[in-house]
């Protein structure tokens, strides 16, 4: 296999309600990528995108329609989707296009628009259900998030005041971000402790926002990468996992799919002691309690213990292990797919000493990203380093 | 090996549907294009000085490089008639009344499909047609600000 | 890079900006309607429910019992080797105080969904991680007395309402 880096990268801001169409998104953040490492659509050889179901976008076949904004003209191009893991299979998918030797130079799009989906796009998820033992009973997207959280925190004795502290920590990474939605540099535990109960034990602030955005990055062979940069950053390991898509026949305490996927890819990055040689996390976090369910399930916590990450000071921007130093999808915000791929390009940026206000101190040389998704059942890993 | 039966009092089916309802922005280039369709009654384009490329209807950037399209052009209501069909069947397959002339009318390096106003024996591929637009306090921003295009007298 | 760029793209609207004109949209809805075919496992499953029973099946090389039945166990993938009814008792694996409904609408009176593990399907235990639970919804309780580990029953429509759903089970109540 070949080695394969990250040359560029782009995105747009993360909004509400943008007035772009998807592919106007796609395309801002496909340009971006392809200027800042200096390259025209000539040298893209081929093309990959990802957007989580079309019900959010409101166009059946998302990924034609949005080839042209996501530099699919005259390429070999193909959309990728495992759910909320998209963003984070993407650059996988990419991966495998470049490191067989197939293609030098690949460029990545991951693009949603939640907004179309009107009034509130959180009844899409109704539909992601089985249709015919779980939907008649009308259940909401937060019922399967509430469900789970309750079950982490009981069987744990992990406190809602600490899980609180998750959020409170991205909301405030996310003010140094000039895409974020939700950067909040004073919020406290309180404020998320005050805000409106949805599904006990999931508050508003618990949760991450429906948003728009495309983020984009580009992928390199070594001799191609190493023309154009000289500060690569590589793709150590890849990993993906699925579990059950029965997802009352597992027990919602602990993501195994999460454990495999990063098993697979510290193994491939010869990561031995995750702990140690992973300087930036970046997990999935569309829910406070996600972030720990996830931080246990890549091996940076034992079970349960991942809340005193957050207790001890670990995973601030400047402490041992800084955790969703973007801010995460509960303060950048979290358009399905392109959530998940700004991660991997927050780790691109921080690794190359470009995060601006948001750099983590300390020259980090590695991190992880990960993403999860479909009914609780994927998780995506990547691990990248310089 | 055995494997399991169909148990004879099953219901053969479920019935539901994918309730997807939405509101759907214009974006960058569509607030231009009906917007100067709607108060202008203009047909814009966009061309790319690099690959020489005239979209129509126009668009915010050039698909082949990505660059941003800012030379925006009225294309004027008359187009060639690049294809057409007489349509017998609704989208649900049931037969029309009314059979309906559809056609792709290209200007520049794109074009619209719409409905067609004609007799469908006169139609010829390669023939001019012009767009019959609704009347200014009619127009809402649509692409059924266009009623249809008609023959060219 | 992101130090470097002051201006990223992106166009922020506010629901003024739809209702001032400021922004042209068009509403529109996905026509979809189906007719999902129950297949094996699930008719079996409908069917049983109609009866006022709920139905497992067993693999007898896992070792499992799950619920729904499926004609296949996706852990050794070998076919399914029998319809298991279990009981329609179980505990609460885990559950919800839900104050909006699937379409985003506020009520005061919590739904509460839960997962039951049901008794006569496989449990979870050191040395298992499958188990044979499902969704439902809890009632005949107080919300603030529901706890994970609480021993619930199903509570039927009436024989004559049934009609091959799982909302045949109303919801799941305290024994």
């Amino acid at each position: 296999m070949r080695k394969v880096a990250v040359i560029g990268a782009g995105m747009t801001k993360f909004v509400r309600r943008a007035l772009e169409t998807p592919k106007e998104l796609s395309w801002h953040a496909a340009k971006m990528a392809l200027d800042s490492c200096e390259l025209t659509m000539d040298d893209i050889e081929a093309t990959c995108f990802g957007t989580a179901p079309d019900a959010f976008d409101g166009v059946h076949m998302n990924g034609e329609y949005a080839s042209d904004g996501a530099a699919g003209w005259g390429k070999p191009y193909m959309r990728s989707y495992v759910g909320g893991g998209t963003g984070v299979f993407n650059p996988i998918q990419g991966w495998y296009h470049v490191a067989s030797g197939m293609f030098d130079v690949v460029m990545i799009v991951a693009e949603e628009k939640m907004s179309s989906f009107y009034p509130h796009a959180q009844a899409a998820f109704v539909t992601i259900f089985d249709h015919t033992t779980e939907r008649a009973l009308k259940p909401n997207l937060l019922w399967i998030f509430a469900l789970e959280m309750n079950r982490y925190m009981t069987t744990y004795g992990i406190k809602k005041e600490d899980i609180a502290r998750v959020s409170v920590q991205h909301k405030r990474n996310a003010a140094g971000h000039p895409c974020a939605l939700l950067g909040e540099p004073n919020i406290t535990v309180e404020d998320v402790l005050n805000s409106e109960t949805l599904a006990w034990p999931v508050q508003r602030f618990d949760v991450s926002p429906v948003s728009d955005g495309a983020v984009a990055i580009i992928l390199a062979a070594e001799h191609v990468a190493k023309r154009l940069t000289s500060k690569p950053v590589w793709i150590e390991g890849v990993g993906w996992y699925l579990d059950s898509a029965y997802w009352t026949n597992r027990d919602l305490v602990y993501p195994r799919y999460v454990e495999y996927a990063a098993k697979m890819a510290y193994d491939m990055a010869g990561i031995k002691e995750p702990r140690k040689e992973i300087h930036i996390a970046e997990p999935y976090d569309p829910f406070d309690y996600k972030a720990l369910h996830h931080l246990e399930g890549l091996q940076l916590a034992d079970r349960g213990k991942a809340v005193e990450l957050y207790i001890n000071g670990t995973a601030a921007r400047d402490g041992n292990m800084p955790v969703c130093p973007s801010g995460g999808l509960l303060g950048v915000g979290n358009p399905i797919a392109a959530a998940g791929l700004m991660k991997i390009a927050e780790l691109f940026w921080q690794l190359r000493g470009e995060a601006g206000e948001r750099q983590v101190p300390g020259q980090p040389k590695r991190g992880v990203a990960q993403a999860w998704g479909d009914l609780m059942q994927v998780g995506t890993v990547v691990v990248m380093g310089r | 090996m055995t494997l399991l039966e169909r148990d004879p009092q099953a219901p053969a089916a479920w019935r539901g549907n994918l309730p997807v309802t939405s509101r759907y922005t214009y974006g960058i280039a569509g607030e231009k294009f009906f917007r100067a369709l709607k108060d202008e009654g203009k047909i814009m384009g966009a061309e790319c000085p690099t690959c020489g490329i005239t979209y129509v209807p126009a668009r915010a950037f050039c698909e082949r490089g990505l660059s941003e399209l800012t030379e925006w052009t009225d294309v004027g209501l008359v187009g060639e008639l690049h294809t057409f069909t007489l349509v017998f069947v609704d989208y649900d397959g049931r037969p029309l009344y009314e059979p309906e002339l559809v056609g792709f009318v290209s200007f520049g390096d794109g074009g619209i499909v719409h409905k067609l106003e004609a007799d469908p024996d006169t139609l010829e591929i390669g023939m001019k047609m012009e767009a019959v637009l609704k009347p200014k306090t009619k127009r809402t921003g649509s692409i059924l600000d266009i009623q249809h295009f008609k023959p060219v007298k | 890079m992101t130090s470097r760029i002051k201006n990223f793209p992106g166009t922020s609207l506010s629901e003024k900006d739809f209702a001032d004109g400021k922004a042209l949209f068009v509403h529109d809805e996905l026509k979809a309607d189906y007719a999902w075919d129950t297949g094996v496992g699930i008719g079996a499953y409908l069917a049983s429910l109609k009866r006022g029973q709920i139905l497992g099946a067993r693999c007898d090389h896992c070792r499992k019992i799950v619920v729904p039945p499926r004609t296949v166990c996706e852990w050794c993938f070998k076919p399914m080797s029998e319809y298991v009814p279990v009981q329609d008792t179980g505990t609460v694996n885990t559950f919800s105080l839900c104050y909006v409904t699937w379409d985003v609408q506020r009520i005061t009176e919590p739904e509460i969904p839960a997962v039951i593990m049901l008794d006569g399907a496989s449990e979870l235990s050191e040395s298992s991680v499958i188990m044979g639970g499902i969704m439902h919804k809890l009632g005949e309780v107080d919300p603030k007395k529901v706890h994970i580990g609480m021993r619930v029953q199903a509570v039927w429509k009436p024989e004559s309402e049934r009609e091959g759903a799982i909302t045949d089970i109303l919801y799941f109540k305290p024994i």
